[in-house]
């Protein structure tokens, strides 16, 4: 298993989540797809620590994964409460935002 | 020159600007509460100023006195000291302006009396007397050139003082506006002379004007001129002297007759030592004195409107006195007597067109005026005597000072000597023709007046400043050409008068002259006197007639080539200020409003499209990143 295997895993998954983010729209696959996208970056930045022996890829790893997990909760909150608004969990009906 | 400190009275002599400036400040300031004495305060203050003026001059004795007061303004080189020189010819002026403007004051308090504003003319009036004696009393050009200032505002304001009247508002612009033309000049001639000279004071220049080239002093000289046609109303700047009569007759009488206008005179008089040094600038000076004398010689032959005529006639005789600087030396001192007796003739006719016209119900068209001689007696003698002093009737004011200016012209001795002197003579017999025109219309024949008018006499607070002008008018011109001469009081400022050879003897002068002015009498009496006058003008008449009306269509040419272009320039600089300036910055609001509007479009709410635009733009940065590192 060379680095190279890693790396075009990571960039997969990575492609995965951003088609995923663009093309679906339910928000909770939207998320779901977020997430992937950040831990395909997860593993980009272990993989790198390894390949360098050092740890600091995998500290930044550590940090990405503090910060998704706030970021999973305050995004399910809002999602929730469009829903409760809405009646829908579709990205495209919240569209209010704009010129 | 050599002046000498003030000593005594002459250190006082600030109080001859102060008193009336002093009066126009309470009079302006005070308001209302100064109405039931104001005139008298203001007729006080310039009594207060002659008898003051009248001490100095006793006390001056020949000398040329300088009083230092303070730093006018003090900047680097330029040290400006506000001070004021008293000699020989200010004090000629000083004595003419508070004297005739303490008994034109006086006529007022009866002309005005009936004007809810008379406070308000006294103390414009009080104003004009003040910029004017800083106007002579000066000793040097940043001073003068602020009482040259001053009387034009005065001017302005009492040309206006009828100023719900259009015409009255129009004359007074005009007449601000014409002199702003020349005000140019002068100020001008003081930046060449600050310039070139390193100094302002009359003898810091007069003594070095000598050094510069002859250019600069011929521009100088010109410069001057240009100040003096303006406030003068001489050609090309005498279309608004005449349209100046739209203010109160006592203005006409004391700024547009007597005084101010003759500032021009005391200007190039004044400047004498440069205009020794440049004969290009004194033989413009005397083209415009012959022009203008001319011009308004003619221009006052087909006037109805009495006051109309007086300052046809005034402009004529400044174009005198100018003929006489022009000439020299020779000539500067006919100029001030011609100046001095027209001061007290010309305000004494104007007052007595004052006189007819309040009898008159103020109107001032002579067409309906006719047989006032016997209802206004005493009208009548003193505009008669006026009359007769200008047309230069022998022994009377008139003759003396016209005569001596038409004798310095022929001493020239050259062929312009007579072509000038000649044009003097011929002007002298228009200027019969044109004031007997107006004796006849006015005080001869049969009464042709509109009706409800019934003439009667002034009351006498009018009349006794007439009858006083009148004996002036009389005596004048003997007293100072023949009993004490003008010429040996003013010696300290223009030298000593030369006995100079006349090339014609004053005799034959004399005789040419009054036979001319008989003649220009007579045909005066064959056109207007023997026959039956029209109430309107006769339409039928000949170009020459029409030309005259039209003052030789001055009005037609400033308009043609300076108020037009002057429109149509305004009217550009309007369009380039709406459509350019204006259009260029509304042009870029317009057009960034109108892209950011656009853009907003772009907001579309989809959060889908601005991820896809936030991973475009991040690839865009890592493929800028990639090229950099590769490359």
């Amino acid at each position: 298993m060379s680095l190279t295997h890693y790396l075009v895993l990571a960039a997969i998954l990575f492609t995965i989540g951003a088609v995923g983010v663009l093309v679906r729209r339910n928000a909770i696959v939207v998320f779901m797809c977020i997430e992937l996208m950040l831990n395909s970056v997860n593993l980009t930045l272990v993989t790198f620590a390894r390949a360098s022996g050092t740890l600091d890829g995998q500290i930044m790893a550590f940090f990405v994964m503090v910060v998704a997990a706030a970021e999973v909760v305050v995004g399910l909150a809002i999602i929730m409460s469009i829903y409760r608004t809405r009646r829908s969990a579709s990205v495209d009906d919240a569209n209010l935002l704009k010129y | 020159m050599d002046t000498v400190p003030a000593d005594g009275l002459l250190a006082a002599s600030w109080l001859l600007i102060a008193l009336p400036l002093a009066g126009a400040a309470v009079l302006l300031l005070g308001g209302r509460r100064t109405d039931r004495w104001g005139h008298l305060l203001g007729t006080g203050t310039v009594v207060a100023a002659f008898v003051l003026g009248l001490l100095c001059t006793f006390a001056l004795d020949g000398r040329q006195v300088d009083v230092d007061l303070f730093t006018f303004a003090a900047t680097g080189s330029l040290d400006v000291q506000a001070g004021l020189l008293y000699d020989p010819l200010s004090a000629v002026f000083v004595l003419l302006i508070t004297g005739v403007g303490a008994l034109i004051h006086v006529y007022s308090i009866g002309y005005m009396a009936h004007d809810p504003r008379r406070r308000r003319f006294f103390a414009y009036l009080n104003l004009f007397i003040a910029a004017m004696l800083l106007l002579v009393l000066a000793d040097n050009f940043v001073a003068l050139y602020v009482g040259w200032e001053g009387v034009g505002l005065a001017s302005y304001l009492l040309i206006a003082f009828w100023h719900e009247r259009p015409s009255a508002a129009t004359a007074a612009k005009k007449a601000f506006i014409m002199n702003r033309v020349g005000d140019v000049g002068l100020a001008l001639a003081i930046f060449v002379m600050f310039a070139q000279l390193g100094t302002v004071t009359f003898e810091g220049v007069f003594g070095s004007v000598g050094v510069l080239a002859g250019g600069t002093v011929t521009a100088i000289g010109l410069l001057l001129l240009l100040g003096a046609c303006g406030k003068s109303g001489q050609f090309p700047l005498q279309a608004w002297l005449p349209d100046a009569m739209e203010g109160p007759t006592p203005v006409s009488a004391l700024i547009h007759a007597a005084t101010m206008v003759t500032a021009g005179v005391y200007l190039i008089a004044r400047s004498a030592p440069i205009y020794d040094q440049t004969p290009t600038a004194r033989a413009v000076v005397l083209a415009v004195g012959a022009v203008t004398l001319m011009i308004g010689a003619i221009a006052g032959c087909a006037q109805d409107d009495i006051k109309k005529v007086l300052a046809y006639s005034t402009v004529s005789q400044i174009g005198y006195m100018f003929l006489a600087v022009g000439l020299g030396p020779a000539g500067y001192v006919a100029a001030l007597a011609h100046l001095l007796t027209h001061g007290f003739f010309k305000a004494g006719l104007f007052l007595g067109a004052g006189s007819v016209m309040h009898a008159m119900n103020d109107s001032v068209d002579m067409r309906r005026y006719g047989g006032l001689a016997s209802k206004m007696k005493v009208t009548f003698v003193t505009f008669g005597l006026g009359y007769l002093a200008l047309i230069g009737f022998p022994f009377l004011s008139g003759f003396y000072s016209k005569d001596a200016i038409i004798e310095a012209a022929f001493d020239r001795g050259d062929g312009w000597g007579y072509v000038l002197g000649a044009v003097a003579i011929l002007a002298a017999g228009l200027t019969a023709f044109y004031m007997t025109r107006l004796m006849l219309l006015t005080f001869g024949g049969r009464p042709r007046w509109e009706d409800g008018v019934h003439p009667h006499e002034s009351p006498s607070v009018m009349t006794v400043p007439m009858i006083v002008l009148a004996v002036g008018s009389v005596l004048a011109g003997f007293l100072l050409v023949v009993a004490f001469p003008l010429e040996e009081w003013l010696a300290p400022v223009f030298g000593e008068p030369e006995g100079a050879e006349h090339v014609v003897a004053p005799l034959v002068v004399s005789v040419l002259v009054t036979l001319v002015m008989v003649l220009g009498a007579g045909t005066a009496w064959l056109f207007v006197g023997r026959r039956e006058v029209p109430l309107t003008a006769p339409v039928r008449v000949s170009p020459v007639v029409r030309a005259a009306r039209r003052a030789l269509y001055a009005d037609t040419v400033n308009e043609s080539l300076f108020m037009r272009p002057g429109q149509w320039l305004t009217r550009a600089l309007v369009f380039v200020d709406n459509r350019g300036v204006d259009g260029a910055v509304n042009g870029l609001a317009a057009t960034l409003g109108g892209s950011s509007s656009r853009l907003g479009r772009a907001q579309t709410g989809f959060v889908r499209s601005y991820a896809l635009s936030m991973l475009g733009g991040a690839v865009v940065v890592a493929g800028a990143l990639l090229a950099v590192t590769a490359g």
